[in-house]
């Protein structure tokens, strides 16, 4: 993976898997600890706790298609190159929380990337569910909730090809006053 | 922080629903992009935005694009799955934007399957 944004989009993908039907995605760029922490939390079936110890093992998976189950060791991989880590909390029935944090100004810390591509990724594919997406940087944030935007568009679909580009260029904007450009 | 423009969203909204109004309801294609961690690192991302982008240009609405995991053929990635109602899917193997924009204009919009690109016909 050459950022973050993907590794992102790949968590979520396994929250996706997990039936959830709501997933939030928190980042925060602690300028001031040299901190960046990257959560992803969802409503999903959750991990059984005899399975909980297993999943951060690159050679454990659920799947039957391939032995390797390589998306968080990926990122806790990634995570721990920067003097951070990886923690992942669950409870069956109830959810996960993915949380890895980074040294913010770390030299192998990878970019955040394309975060508008992962996000409009999720919502095309999932129209069903609801992404919430708060981002924090020093004292500036950004929100964005697709919530918000159902309750805007009533009976037209979030996936609509006119209501694609204006969702992406509301988040490319809101990145941009981050300082976060693509 | 940017401010979501009700105004906007609402002349969106106006303009979609007479769209709506004039077609009839369900899909016609389902084009599934794999998305395990082998699609993603191999470029699978790309290859919907440029789905999603070819959609909107073209502002296709008969089409619904989704994801799925790994089918276990990650040396192949990026994978896509073009399914057209009432005709066997086809799994394209080796995608990227580029390939992604024909098999749209070629085989989604025009129906011919673009078997230089296909890995196999039929399920998984």
């Amino acid at each position: 993976m050459q950022d973050l944004s993907l590794h992102i989009l790949d968590i979520v993908e396994n929250a996706i898997a997990s039936k959830a039907s709501q997933v939030a995605i928190r980042i925060t760029e602690d300028l001031e600890k040299d901190q960046m922490i990257v959560e992803i939390e969802d409503d999903g079936v959750g991990i059984p706790r005899h399975l909980l110890g297993k999943v951060l093992d690159p050679f454990f998976t659920t799947r039957t298609t391939r032995r390797v189950g390589l998306g968080l060791s990926l990122l806790q991989q990634a995570a721990r190159a920067c003097e951070g880590d990886l923690q992942v909390q669950s409870e069956h029935g109830k959810g996960t929380l993915v949380r890895a944090n980074f040294r913010y100004g770390h030299i192998d810390r990878k970019p955040l990337g394309d975060m508008a591509s992962t996000l409009v990724a999720l919502i095309v594919a999932n129209p069903s569910l609801d992404f919430q997406y708060v981002h924090r940087k020093g004292d500036k944030a950004f929100c964005f909730d697709t919530t918000e935007f159902k309750g805007e568009l009533e009976d037209v679909p979030i996936d609509h090809p006119k209501v694609v580009p204006f969702i992406r260029d509301e988040i490319k904007k809101g990145l941009a006053e981050l300082g976060h450009f693509f | 922080m940017a401010k979501i423009k009700v105004e906007d969203l609402k002349k969106i909204k106006e303009e979609v629903q007479k769209a709506t109004s004039l077609r009839e309801g369900g899909k016609r294609v389902k084009a599934t992009v794999h998305m395990g961690t082998c699609g993603i690192a191999s470029g699978a991302r790309k290859v919907l935005n440029a789905l999603v982008s070819s959609i909107e240009e073209e502002g296709t609405q008969d089409v619904m694009v989704t994801t799925s995991g790994c089918i276990g053929i990650c040396s192949r990635e990026p994978l896509v799955t073009v399914e057209v109602a009432g005709e066997e899917p086809i799994t394209y193997e080796y995608m990227d934007e580029n390939k992604m924009r024909q098999v749209f204009k070629q085989h989604i919009l025009d129906g011919k399957v673009q078997r230089q690109f296909a890995l196999a016909k039929g399920l998984e």
